[in-house]
C-alpha cells in the first residue's frame, strides 16, 4: 500500500512521496491531495479515498477495472481468489489513536468472513533477541553489548550450541541518553530488516550478526553448528567406527572425545591404545582445554591435530595402530596409521567406511548461523486503531478468536498480559520495519479474526474494505511464505481447531 | 508512490469508471447507443481511453508545476501540456482584470482532456449519446443531439440547492463549481457558484473568480488567512482567503451576491461563460442571458432523479 516513509525534510515541513506532486508539507497540515498529513513529523494518510468509502456505505461495490489489453494475461485469481491476504507492511499508523487502523481488510474465507485489521505499529517496547550459533566464546553472561560505543543490550545465556543476545527493549531505547536510543533503534531497524550489524561484546568477541546468515566472530565466519562437543560425538558414532578403526579422537574446543578411553569405546569393548592426549582429563575419554580456542580445528586453535597427542604408550600401543582424528564439525579430518616408532603417519586415502561416518558427522552439523527475532508489545494505542476497546483485542488473542501476524509471518503471542509477540524476521518481507524518531520501530502487524468477532470485540465496523480494494491499492505483492500457517486458515482459531 | 488507480464503481464494468491519482479524483459515465451490445462496447472502448490517457496525466502537470502555479500574463510563456494549454487558454482571458494562475482550471481541465481522449477514438456521428467526466465537481460533457444531462447542485453538507438540466442544444459542455469548503481555498465567501461554460476549464477557472467576488471586504464576520499558512506551496501565496464567515442579514448577503454577479455578468458579456448560480447562506442568484434576476433558493428545487453532482471542488 501507500507507502509513508519520509525520506527528505525541509524546515520542518516533510515530503510526502506518494504520487508525482510530492508536495512537501508541514506540520498539522495536508497535502494536496487531502489525503497526507504532517502529524508531527509523520506522514499519515488521514482521508481514505472517500468515493469509494461513500460507495461502500451506499452498499456498493467497487470492481478493479482491467484494461481488455491486458485481460487475458492478468492473473485475475489474486483479487477473487482466497489467495491474497494484506500485511501491514507499508500500511501506515494511526494518529490520533481513536482512529481505525489504516486497513480494516474483509474477505471470506471458507465461508466466513474473516476482517484483518492492519496497521503499522510503532513500537517503543520492542527489541531483537539474537541467537548466535557457535561454541565460541562471544562474552561472559551479563556483559555489554555494543554498537559504536553505546550499549544497546546485553550477553544473556548460553543454549545449546549457540549464545543468545538481548538487545534492544525499552531501556536502551528510550531510557539511556539520546545517542544510546538512536544507535539502537538503527541497530535493531537493520537486524530486523536482515541488514548485518557490527556488535562488540564487552571482555568479548567482536562480530557481525545478520539475519539468517552465518556469524562472523573476530574476523572469521562460522561454518557450521556442531552436532555435539568430542565426547557426545564419540557416543553418537562410536558403533559406525567399530571394526573400521582402532581410535578416534574428535578435537573440540569445549571437550575433546577419545573413543578408546571414553565410556562408549569400553562398552563396545574397544582396546586400549596408549593414546596420550595433552589438556586436561575430566572424565574417562573427555578432555578440557585440548588447545586454545581459535579458528582451527573444532574451535580450536588447532591446526595439525597431532600438537594435542603426546607419544603413545609403547606398552600399549604397536605398528599398524589405525586412528582417525576428525573434528567435531567434521569439517576437519586425519587418518593416521602408526608407524614402526609409533609415529602416526597420515594417509593419503581414508577407507570408506571412515569417509562415511566423517560425512555423518559433517552431516549432522547444521550451517551456523545467526536468528533474529523481533519482539515487541502492542500497546494500548495501536490497539485502539483496531477495536474501540483495546483490552478486548488482548483478550481475543488470547482466546484465540484473533491470530496475530507481522508481516503475514506467524506471530508467537507471549502468555500473559497485553500482546507481547515475537516473530522470525527472515520469514517476513523484506525491508518490512521502518522507524520513527522517537526512536522507536515500525512493525507491521496484522490481527485476523472473524467478522462477527470483530464487530463484538468493538470494531472499526465503518473502516472494513474488502480485500480487493485493499489489493489496489497495495504497491508490493509477495508469494505466501514457506511453512508458515496462512493467517486466515480455520486452523489459527479457536472456533476452527 | 502509488501510480494511477482505475476502478468500477458499481459492481460490474458497466458501472461507472473511477480513476485516481494522487490528487485527482475522476468519476466517468459513458451510455446511450442503438443498442445495449453497442452501449456496452462503446463503454469498455471509451474507459480504456481513459484509463491509457490517465497514466500520464498527473506527470505532465507535476512536470510543469511551478509555471502552471505563477500568475498568467499574456508575456509568460505558454506551458506544452495538453492539459496544461487548457489551463492555460481557460484562464488567460481571465487574466486581464484578475489575479489567477493556471491551477484555477486544472479539475475541469483534466476532466476536459479525458472526455476528449474517450470521444477522440469514435468517428463522428459514432459516438455514444452521453459521456462525462465528473473531476470532484467540475464536469465535463459530451452530448449527442436530443440527448440531456441533469445536474444537481448540492450544498457542501449534502442540502440540495437544486438541479438544472444541460442538452445539445445548449452551448455548455462543461460544469464547475467553486466557493468556500472542498480543497480549494476562496477569496470569496459564496457557499456554491456553480457555472455552466463550453469547457469545464473555463467554467473552473470563471467559478473561482465569480466566487471570489462574492465578498463583503472588511466585514468583522468574515476570518481571512493568507492562503500559504491554510496550505503549503499555495498559489495563491499571501493573498487572503476565506476561513469562514459569521452570520450575515439578508441584506449583507444581497451585497455579496451582487458583486459577484456583476463579475460574472462581465463574463457572461464576453461569452466566456454561458451561465451561473450563486448561493450564499439562503440566497440565490441566477446569471443568464438574462437580466440579473434575484431567485429564492427554492426555485431551484427540481424534478428528477440527478444524474450527477456537482459540489465544491
Amino acid at each position: 500500500m501507500v507507502k509513508q516513509h519520509v525520506e527528505s525534510a525541509v524546515n520542518g515541513k516533510i515530503r510526502c512521496d506518494a504520487c508525482p506532486v510530492m508536495c512537501y508539507i508541514a506540520e498539522g497540515r495536508s497535502g494536496a491531495c487531502d489525503r497526507y498529513a504532517n502529524i508531527a513529523g509523520d506522514l499519515i494518510r488521514v482521508d481514505p479515498l472517500t468515493v469509494i468509502e461513500s460507495r461502500l456505505s451506499d452498499g456498493g461495490k467497487i470492481v478493479p477495472f482491467l484494461p481488455d489489453t491486458t485481460t487475458a494475461e492478468w492473473d485475475g485469481d489474486i483479487v477473487h481468489a482466497n489467495s491474497s491476504f494484506i500485511t501491514a507492511i507499508g500500511a501506515g499508523t494511526t494518529y490520533p489513536d481513536y482512529k481505525p487502523a489504516p486497513f480494516i481488510v474483509s474477505q471470506k474465507q471458507n465461508g466466513v468472513d474473516m476482517v484483518t485489521v492492519v496497521t503499522e505499529g510503532i513500537f517503543s517496547y520492542c527489541g531483537a533477541k539474537v541467537k548466535i550459533d557457535t561454541d565460541r566464546f562471544l562474552g561472559p553472561e551479563s556483559a555489554a553489548v555494543r554498537v559504536d560505543g553505546e550499549q544497546i543490550g546485553h550477553v544473556t545465556t548460553g543454549e545449546y550450541g549457540s549464545q543468545m543476545l538481548s538487545l534492544g527493549g525499552v531501556h536502551h531505547l528510550t531510557g539511556g541518553s539520546k545517542k544510546e536510543g538512536r544507535v539502537t533503534c538503527e541497530a535493531l531497524l537493520k537486524l530486523c530488516n536482515t541488514n548485518p550489524v557490527e556488535l562488540s561484546i564487552d571482555g568479548g568477541a567482536t562480530l557481525i550478526v545478520q539475519a539468517g546468515r552465518a556469524p562472523i566472530i573476530n574476523g572469521a565466519e562460522e561454518q557450521r553448528m556442531r552436532v555435539g562437543c568430542g565426547s557426545a560425538t564419540i557416543g553418537m558414532f562410536a558403533k559406525q567406527w567399530l571394526g573400521h578403526v582402532d581410535e578416534v579422537v574428535v578435537v573440540d574446543d569445549h571437550i575433546t572425545g577419545v573413543l578408546s578411553e571414553h565410556q562408549a569405546g569400553k562398552l563396545l569393548d574397544i582396546p586400549p591404545t596408549g593414546i596420550k592426549i595433552k589438556g586436561r582429563r575430566s572424565t574417562p575419554g573427555r578432555y578440557f582445554q585440548v588447545a586454545e580456542p581459535g579458528t582451527g580445528w573444532g574451535g580450536t586453535d588447532v591446526s595439525d591435530p597431532l600438537s594435542i597427542i603426546a607419544d603413545f604408550d609403547p606398552k600399549t600401543a604397536y605398528p599398524g595402530l589405525r586412528m582417525l582424528m576428525v573434528s567435531t564439525t567434521g569439517e576437519q579430518y586425519g587418518y593416521y596409521i602408526l608407524d614402526e616408532n609409533l609415529q602416526p603417519i597420515l594417509q593419503t586415502t581414508l577407507p570408506a567406511a571412515l569417509q562415511q561416518s566423517v560425512e555423518i558427522v559433517a552431516e549432522n552439523c547444521e550451517p551456523a548461523m545467526s536468528s533474529v527475532m523481533f519482539m515487541g508489545g502492542a500497546g494500548g494505542s495501536l490497539r485502539a486503531g483496531v477495536t474501540t476497546n483495546p483490552v478486548r483485542l488482548t483478550r481475543a488473542v488470547k482466546d484465540a478468536l484473533t491470530y496475530v501476524s507481522c508481516g503475514g509471518a506467524p506471530a508467537y503471542v507471549w502468555p500473559g498480559g497485553g500482546i507481547t509477540v515475537m516473530t522470525d524476521v527472515t520469514r517476513m518481507p523484506s525491508n518490512a520495519f521502518g522507524y520513527v524518531p522517537t526512536p522507536a520501530l515500525v512493525a507491521p502487524i496484522e490481527f485476523t479474526m472473524r467478522l462477527d468477532d470483530y464487530r463484538a470485540l468493538g470494531g472499526h465496523m465503518e473502516a472494513v474494505i474488502p480485500i480487493a480494494e485493499a489489493l489496489e491499492q497495495a504497491e508490493r505483492r509477495v508469494g505466501a511464505i514457506a511453512g508458515s500457517a496462512w493467517p486466515t486458515a480455520e486452523r489459527n482459531f479457536q472456533w476452527g481447531a | 508512490m502509488t501510480g494511477p488507480l482505475a476502478h468500477y464503481l458499481d459492481g460490474d464494468r458497466n458501472g461507472r469508471l473511477h480513476l485516481q491519482h494522487g490528487p485527482i479524483d475522476l468519476v466517468i459515465g459513458v451510455d446511450g447507443a442503438a443498442s445495449v451490445v453497442a452501449e456496452e462496447a462503446m463503454r469498455r472502448a471509451a474507459f480504456n481511453a481513459a484509463v491509457a490517457r490517465f497514466q500520464t496525466v498527473l506527470d505532465e502537470l507535476v512536470s510543469e508545476l511551478a509555471l502552471l502555479r505563477a500568475p498568467v500574463t499574456p508575456q509568460s510563456p505558454s506551458p506544452r501540456g495538453a492539459v496544461a494549454r487548457r489551463m492555460w487558454a481557460a484562464t488567460l482571458p481571465l487574466a486581464e482584470t484578475r489575479f489567477i494562475t493556471p491551477m484555477a482550471a486544472v479539475a475541469g481541465g483534466v476532466a476536459d482532456e479525458i472526455l476528449a481522449a474517450m470521444m477522440r477514438i469514435f468517428p463522428a456521428g459514432a459516438r455514444p449519446y452521453r459521456a462525462y467526466v465528473n473531476n470532484g465537481g467540475d464536469i465535463a460533457l459530451h452530448l449527442e443531439a436530443g440527448a440531456e444531462f441533469r445536474i444537481a447542485i448540492s450544498r457542501e453538507d449534502g442540502v440540495s440547492l437544486g438541479a438544472f438540466a444541460v442538452n445539445a442544444a445548449n452551448p455548455s459542455r462543461g460544469i464547475a463549481t467553486s466557493g468556500r469548503g472542498g480543497r480549494s481555498l476562496s477569496m470569496g465567501i459564496a457557499d456554491s457558484v456553480t457555472v455552466g461554460a463550453r469547457t469545464a476549464a473555463a467554467a473552473d477557472a470563471a467559478a473561482t473568480l465569480i466566487a471570489n467576488a462574492v465578498d463583503l471586504p472588511g466585514h468583522p464576520a468574515i476570518l481571512r488567512a493568507r492562503a500559504i499558512d491554510v496550505i503549503d506551496n499555495s498559489d495563491l501565496g499571501e493573498r487572503l482567503v476565506v476561513r469562514g464567515c459569521g452570520p450575515l442579514n439578508a441584506e449583507e448577503a444581497q451585497r455579496a451576491l451582487s458583486a459577484g454577479a456583476r463579475e460574472a455578468e462581465k463574463f457572461l458579456a464576453r461569452g466566456l461563460i454561458d451561465r451561473t448560480a450563486l448561493f450564499l447562506k439562503d440566497q440565490g442568484r441566477l446569471v443568464d442571458h438574462f437580466p440579473i434576476s434575484s431567485i429564492s433558493t427554492a426555485r431551484y428545487v427540481a424534478a428528477g432523479t440527478p444524474l450527477e453532482h456537482s459540489q465544491h471542488a
